[in-house]
C-alpha cells in the first residue's frame, strides 16, 4: 500500500520534471531561434538566402558578409563598414562606464558612511533620476552640451551617459554600503585615515561584487543606447547602434541580409561577451551582503 | 589631574538628550568600566571620548589636554569594537600596521612592532591570513593587537567580548586583565555584563538613561549601591528585594518577615535612626542570595544572624552552590546554599540570614535609606 503510493508519487514527480524540462527546452529554442537565424544568415551568400529557407543552414559557409560589414558596407555616404563606429562606441562607453561607476561608488560611500544633514533627501532626489525618461532630457541636454562646447563629440556622449547613469550606480553602491558596519569607518578614523584614504584603501577594495554589477549594467545600457547617440552625435562620431541602423537603411539596390545580420551581431558582441565572462558575478553581486568581519 | 576627565558632558541628537551631564575622572593606569543596560548611552559616551562624534556641551580631558576639538587621530587613543571592525581586504599584518603606516612609522619599525604584538597575543601564525579566515576569538585578538600596536595613552573597548561564546568570553576576560597588568595603560571598557564589570574594573560607572548613577570601586558598588537600580543590576543571581514593615520593639527597629504562617521580627543592629521615619511603614530590604544560607550553629543567635524555618519552593543546583527559592512576605527569595546542606524541593529547612550587609530602600524614591 505504502509502496504503491510511493511509486505513484515518484512516477508523477518524474512526469512533472519531464514536463518542466520540455517546457524549458521549448522556451530556450524560442529565444535562441533569432540568434541562430542571424548567425546562419550572416554566413550565407546572397544566392543561398534567396533560394534556401529562413531556417536552413548555409549551403557553403562564407565569411565575406562579416568582412563587408566590418570594413566595406556603406553607412550613409561612407562605405567603410562598422569598424569606425565600433571603436567610436568603445571610446565613449569605456570612459562613461568607469566614470559613472566611480562616481556612484563615491556617492554611495558619502551617503551611507559619512551621512550629513539632508543626505537622505539628497539620495531621494538622486533616485528620481532613475525614473526620468530619456526623451525628457533631450532638449535641455542639447542646450547644456552646446553651452559646454561638447555637442557632437565623444566627450559630449561621455558626459550625457555619466549624468544619466550616476543615479543607477549610486543606488547600487548605496545599497551595498548600507550593509557595511559603521564601525569599520570609525576604526579607520581612529587609525588616522581620512575621508579619501578610507575610500581608496578600505571601502573600494571590498566593493568588487558591486563594481562588477555596476560595470555590467552601465556597459549594457550605454553600449545599447540609441537615442542619445542619434540625437547628440552625427557623422563620424556616431556610436555603433546608430551606425547599424543607418547601415540597414542605406539601400544600394539589393538588400544584403547577410551583411545586415553580421553587422547586428558585431554590434551586440561586446555586451554578449560581458555577460558570458562576468554574468555569474552579476548575480552574485546583486545578492551579496558585503562583508563579515 | 587624572588620565581621563569627563566634565559635565552632554550629547543630544536633535531634541533627545542621550547623555545628561556625565562627570567621571580616573587616574593613570586605571581600568574604568562603563556598565548599564543596553541603550543607556555607553557607546555614545565612548564615541565622545574617542572624538568620533561632537560633544553638545561639556569637556573631555585626556591627560593634560582638552580634546574637545581634536579629531580621533590626534587624541592618542586606540579602540576595540564590538564587531571587531577589521579591514576585510587586508591581512592581519596589514590590519595591525595600517595605523602605523598612516603615522609614517618607518617600515622596519612597523615590522618590529607587528612581531612584538603578535608575540604578546600569541598569533604569529595568523599574520598572513585575512579576517574572513579567522575564528571569532582570533578576530578579537587581532582587534586588540591593532590597538596595542599604536601604543596609545588611552584604550577604549566597546563590548569587545559580547560576540564570543561563554567559554571564550571568560578566557578573553582573563587575557584582557593580564594585558592591562602588562601594559599598564588607562582603559575605558564598555560592557552590559555585570560579571565583566566586577572582574575587570578598578572603577565602575553604572549608567542608566544617559546618567552615571553611581561611580566607585567594584566592591563599593556591590556592597553599597546608592539605589534599587544599581543594587539589582550588579550581582548574579541578583539581590533579593523584600518588602518589609518596620516594627518598633523596645526602642529598637525590627523587620517583619512572614515565611508563610510564621512571622519573624529581625532586629536591625547599629545606627538605625534613619529608619525612625519609616516606623510602621513598608520599606524594601535588599539582601544578597549568598547572605541566606543553611543554619550554622555557632553563628546562629549572634548579632545580625537570624534563623527562620520555611519550605523550599524550588531547588536549582548550579554545581558550586544550590540556589533555593523560598517565600518571604509573598515574594520569591533566592538563597545560595552549599550543596551538602541543601534540602530538596518541598522540604522544610532552617535558613540563616546574615543581615550585616543588608541595605534598605525607600519604596517610592527607590533610594538607599541605610
Ligand atoms: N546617531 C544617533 N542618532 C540618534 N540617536 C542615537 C544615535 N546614536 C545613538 N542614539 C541613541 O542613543 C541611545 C544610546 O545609544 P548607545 O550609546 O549606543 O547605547 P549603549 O551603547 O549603552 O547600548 C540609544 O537610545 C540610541 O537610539
Ligand atoms: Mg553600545
Amino acid at each position: 500500500m505504502a509502496d504503491s503510493s510511493n511509486t505513484q508519487t515518484q512516477g508523477s514527480s518524474r512526469f512533472g520534471r519531464y514536463l518542466i524540462y520540455t517546457l524549458l527546452g521549448l522556451v530556450c529554442l524560442y529565444y535562441l531561434m533569432p540568434l541562430f537565424i542571424m548567425l546562419s544568415t550572416s554566413l550565407k551568400t546572397l544566392d543561398d538566402i534567396r533560394t534556401g529557407s529562413l531556417v536552413s543552414l548555409p549551403a557553403h559557409v562564407t565569411f565575406q558578409p562579416w568582412l563587408d560589414a566590418w570594413s566595406k558596407a556603406c553607412i550613409g555616404v561612407r562605405c567603410e563598414g562598422m569598424s569606425v563606429y565600433f571603436w567610436n562606441s568603445f571610446r565613449f562607453v569605456v570612459p562613461a562606464v568607469l566614470i559613472s561607476t566611480l562616481a556612484g561608488a563615491f556617492n554611495g560611500y558619502v551617503l551611507t558612511l559619512w551621512r550629513f544633514r539632508g543626505s537622505d533627501i539628497f539620495f531621494s532626489a538622486l533616485m528620481i533620476g532613475c525614473f526620468i525618461p530619456f526623451q525628457v532630457i533631450l532638449l535641455p541636454m542639447a542646450r547644456t552640451l552646446g553651452e559646454l562646447g561638447i555637442f557632437n563629440t565623444i566627450s559630449g556622449l561621455i558626459f550625457v551617459h555619466v549624468v544619466y547613469g550616476v543615479s543607477f550606480t549610486t543606488l547600487f553602491f548605496r545599497n551595498y554600503y548600507v550593509t557595511i558596519p559603521d564601525e569599520l569607518v570609525k576604526a579607520a578614523r581612529i587609525d588616522g585615515a581620512g575621508f579619501l584614504r578610507i575610500f581608496w584603501r578600505i571601502i573600494l577594495p571590498i566593493s568588487t561584487p558591486i563594481v562588477v554589477v555596476s560595470i555590467i549594467w552601465q556597459f549594457t545600457q550605454i553600449w545599447n543606447d540609441f537615442l542619445f547617440g542619434v540625437v547628440f552625435s552625427s557623422g563620424d562620431h556616431q556610436p555603433v547602434t546608430v551606425a547599424l541602423n543607418n547601415l540597414v537603411n542605406t539601400s544600394t539596390g539589393v538588400i544584403g541580409y547577410n551583411v545586415d545580420m553580421a553587422a547586428a551581431i558585431i554590434a551586440a558582441l561586446p555586451t554578449l561577451f560581458i555577460y558570458i565572462v562576468a554574468g555569474k558575478y552579476f548575480v552574485r553581486g546583486l545578492t551579496a551582503g558585503s562583508v563579515k568581519g | 589631574m587624572g588620565a581621563l576627565s569627563i566634565r559635565n558632558v552632554r550629547k543630544s541628537y536633535g531634541t533627545t538628550e542621550i547623555l545628561k551631564g556625565i562627570n567621571i575622572e580616573i587616574e593613570e593606569g586605571e581600568f574604568l568600566i562603563l556598565v548599564g543596560p543596553s541603550g543607556c548611552g555607553k557607546s555614545t559616551l565612548l564615541a565622545m571620548i574617542a572624538g568620533l562624534d561632537n560633544i553638545t556641551s561639556g569637556e573631555v580631558y585626556i591627560g593634560e589636554r582638552k580634546v574637545n576639538d581634536l579629531s580621533p587621530k590626534d587624541r592618542d587613543i586606540a579602540m576595540v569594537f564590538q564587531s571587531y571592525a577589521l579591514y576585510p581586504n587586508m591581512t592581519v599584518r596589514q590590519n595591525i600596521s595600517f595605523g602605523l603606516e598612516i603615522r609614517k612609522v618607518p617600515k622596519a619599525e612597523q615590522q618590529k612592532i607587528v612581531a612584538q604584538v603578535a608575540q604578546i597575543l600569541q598569533m604569529e601564525q595568523l599574520l598572513d591570513r585575512k579576517p574572513s579566515q579567522l575564528s571569532g576569538g582570533q578576530r578579537q585578538r587581532v582587534a586588540m593587537g591593532r590597538a596595542i600596536a599604536r601604543n596609545p595613552t588611552l584604550f577604549l573597548f566597546d563590548e569587545p567580548l559580547s560576540n564570543l561564546d561563554a567559554k571564550l568570553r571568560v578566557e578573553m576576560r582573563t587575557e584582557i586583565k593580564l594585558l592591562h597588568k602588562r601594559v599598564g595603560k588607562t582603559i575605558v571598557y564598555v560592557t552590559h555584563d555585570q560579571v565583566e564589570a566586577m572582574t575587570l574594573g578598578d572603577k565602575i560607572a553604572v549608567m542608566k538613561d544617559g546618567e552615571v548613577v553611581q561611580f566607585g570601586t567594584p566592591q563599593q558598588i556591590y556592597d553599597n549601591p546608592v539605589n534599587l537600580f544599581v543594587a539589582s543590576f550588579m550581582g548574579s543571581p541578583s539581590m533579593n528585594f523584600i518588602p518589609c514593615r518596620v516594627a518598633v520593639l523596645d526602642g529598637k527597629f525590627g523587620l517583619k518577615m512572614d515565611t508563610g504562617g510564621q512571622t519573624h521580627v529581625f532586629p536591625v543592629e547599629g545606627a538605625s535612626s534613619a529608619l525612625a521615619a519609616y516606623a510602621g511603614r513598608e520599606i524594601i530590604v535588599g539582601i544578597r542570595p549568598e547572605k541566606i544560607t543553611h543554619k550554622v550553629d555557632f553563628l546562629a543567635g549572634a548579632p545580625n544572624f537570624y534563623v527562620a524555618e520555611t519550605t523550599i519552593e524550588i531547588s536549582e543546583p548550579t554545581g558550586a552552590d544550590t540556589l533555593l527559592v523560598i517565600t518571604i512576605n509573598d515574594k520569591n527569595i533566592v538563597c545560595r546554599v552549599h550543596p551538602d546542606y541543601a534540602k530538596s524541593q518541598g522540604e522544610r529547612m532552617a535558613f540563616m540570614f546574615d543581615m550585616s550587609k543588608t541595605v534598605y530602600f525607600d519604596p517610592v524614591t527607590e533610594l538607599r535609606i541605610l
